[in-house]
């Protein structure tokens, strides 16, 4: 279970999350995080890992406030979004340094075979297409049977066999009981696989309830005309810029313009 | 952290970079002894090279290796590990494959000379130890420039800009103090001065060791004026040591504060 509490945080003097009230109890349900650009779903996601460390508030896992702690961490799988790995280790020696670092039990044999890695186990990562990198993040975040898995933008750089596969991963892990949080740009991903959807707008909770109540909410047919209602209805409802002075030259008076 | 120390080391030690930086000092250190045959003379010549290049090579590298695994490490970081540990075990990685690379390229061509049973040999243990101390300090200035500037080109300006005071401005800061005070003692001043730079503290242990006071320049002589030789030595070499915990330590508080 995750629990969020009043969690603001600030990027130097810019506001990235304004106060995020969330709860994530039910197991098996997969939740998207959805928002703009620059609305703060990575840094949410990353204040649950502890990567960024939250101004104010309070984030707890299975009742366990994770301020400074680390141990929380085993309990939790990460597909982070971009796949770098160190140039000159193979993918195997890769896998092992995980296995290594986390000493849990690891079903890596399965994942490697699913997205044919076999060929690549011996190559060095550097030398490997931003393709085969994305499937092997895929097997590491898979690997372990922890009980939240958190996917950031997990459909990157994916062929369409491998996006097969991950689709079938994730029900797969949703039948398991877990608690399954998603950040993608892909609304028919969401339309299809998700029950619950975070909408985040400006650092603040915008929606959170099922993708049905979304779209009834906004009268739409698909998630992703839900979502553009609701950014077209906040275009025009943006308040008004405070109205400017205008100065005229060698005059001695000023009037304000107001739209 | 051990287990991620041997991992970088893993993945340093097939850097075709860390072969390049072993080739120099074996080419280098072979032709020297070839040339010369006398151990002190060969260890001032390779004193010179290794003050400069060690706290170059190291501060590029430790740099480069950050910026590198820039996203690996938001991997790591997602694991059930500590902070410190991770971003301590990496440094470590880093300051050791640059030592292996300084061990074997200068220890090769002395173990062949036959320095085990040769005059000298403690001269030559000196000159091994002050490289690699200077590798693990610079390595870790640079790991913590970096870890404080998400921007790469001014982490590494930075970095450079660290290794160019070190190595050149501050002797001169400190030779035209000398000279603009020269009616004032300054022997105190000056030794106080050497212990806020790794690079004369080496200079400083080295030439105290081979004992060659032509060499040894203002600061040295002081050193052994007023400390002897093995007083001298010791004060030195404790400084250093306390140079080593600088970037550790701040490699840790940059750890914790730091968003990713």
């Amino acid at each position: 279970m995750i629990t969020i509490r009043n969690l603001h945080k600030a990027f130097g003097n810019v506001p990235v999350l304004q106060g995020i009230d969330l709860e994530f109890s039910k197991k098996g349900t997969i939740t998207a995080i959805l928002g703009p650009n620059g609305s703060g779903k990575t840094t949410l996601i990353k204040s649950l890992l502890g990567m960024v460390i939250p101004g104010k508030g309070l984030i707890e896992i299975n009742g366990i406030d994770v301020r400074g702690q680390w141990e929380y961490r085993a309990q939790i799988d990460y597909l982070p979004q971009i796949a770098r790995f160190p140039d000159n280790l193979t993918v195997s020696e890769l896998i092992a340094m995980i296995k290594d670092l986390r000493n849990q039990n690891a079903d890596d044999a399965r994942f490697i075979q699913l997205f044919g890695l076999e060929p690549y186990l011996d190559k060095r990562l550097g030398n490997l297409s931003g393709g085969t990198q994305q499937k092997v993040n895929l097997t590491l975040a898979f690997m372990y049977d922890s009980p939240i898995l958190i996917l950031d933008e997990p459909s990157n750089g994916l062929d369409p066999v491998a996006m097969l596969h991950f689709r079938e991963l994730i029900s797969e892990e949703k039948q398991k009981g877990k608690i399954i949080l998603i950040t993608t740009h892909i609304m028919s991903l969401v339309e299809e696989m998700a029950d619950e959807v975070v909408f985040l707008l400006d650092g603040k909770v915008y929606f959170h309830g099922t993708v049905s109540a979304l779209k009834e909410q906004q009268q739409e047919s698909s998630v992703e005309r839900a979502i553009a209602a609701i950014l077209n209805v906040k275009k025009k409802h943006k308040p008004l810029e405070k109205p400017q002075p205008v100065l005229i030259p060698d005059k001695a008076f000023s009037f304000n313009i107001s739209t | 952290m051990l287990k991620i120390l041997k991992y970088t080391l893993f993945d340093l030690l097939r850097s075709r970079w860390s072969y390049l930086y072993f080739a120099f000092y074996l080419v280098f250190t072979a032709a020297l002894l070839f040339l010369s045959g006398d151990v002190s003379k060969v260890v001032v010549s390779l004193m010179n090279v290794i003050l400069i290049l060690s706290p170059l090579i190291a501060t590029m590298f430790g740099v480069m290796y950050y910026y590198n695994s820039r996203d690996f490490i938001e991997l790591l970081l997602a694991q059930p590990l500590r902070r410190t540990h991770i971003f301590w075990g990496q440094y470590l990685g880093v300051a050791l494959s640059l030592s292996v690379s300084l061990l074997l390229g200068i220890g090769i061509p002395f173990t062949f000379y036959g320095i085990f049973h040769a005059a000298g040999l403690g001269h030559f243990l000196t000159l091994l130890m002050d490289g690699i101390i200077l590798s693990f300090i610079f390595s870790g200035i640079a790991f913590l420039i970096a870890l404080r500037h998400e921007n790469k080109i001014k982490g590494f300006g930075l970095a450079i800009l660290m290794w160019l005071f070190f190595a050149v401005i501050y002797d001169g800061l400190v030779l035209m103090l000398l000279i603009w005070f020269r009616d004032y003692p300054l022997e105190a001043t000056s030794l106080g001065l050497a212990l806020f730079n790794p690079i004369d503290l080496s200079r400083i242990l080295i030439l105290l060791q081979l004992d060659i006071s032509a060499l040894m320049g203002y600061t040295g002589a002081v050193f052994q004026k007023f400390l002897g030789s093995q007083m001298g030595m010791l004060l030195s070499f404790g400084a250093l040591l306390l140079w080593l915990l600088f970037p550790a330590w701040g490699i840790r508080q940059s750890a914790l504060a730091k968003d990713f």
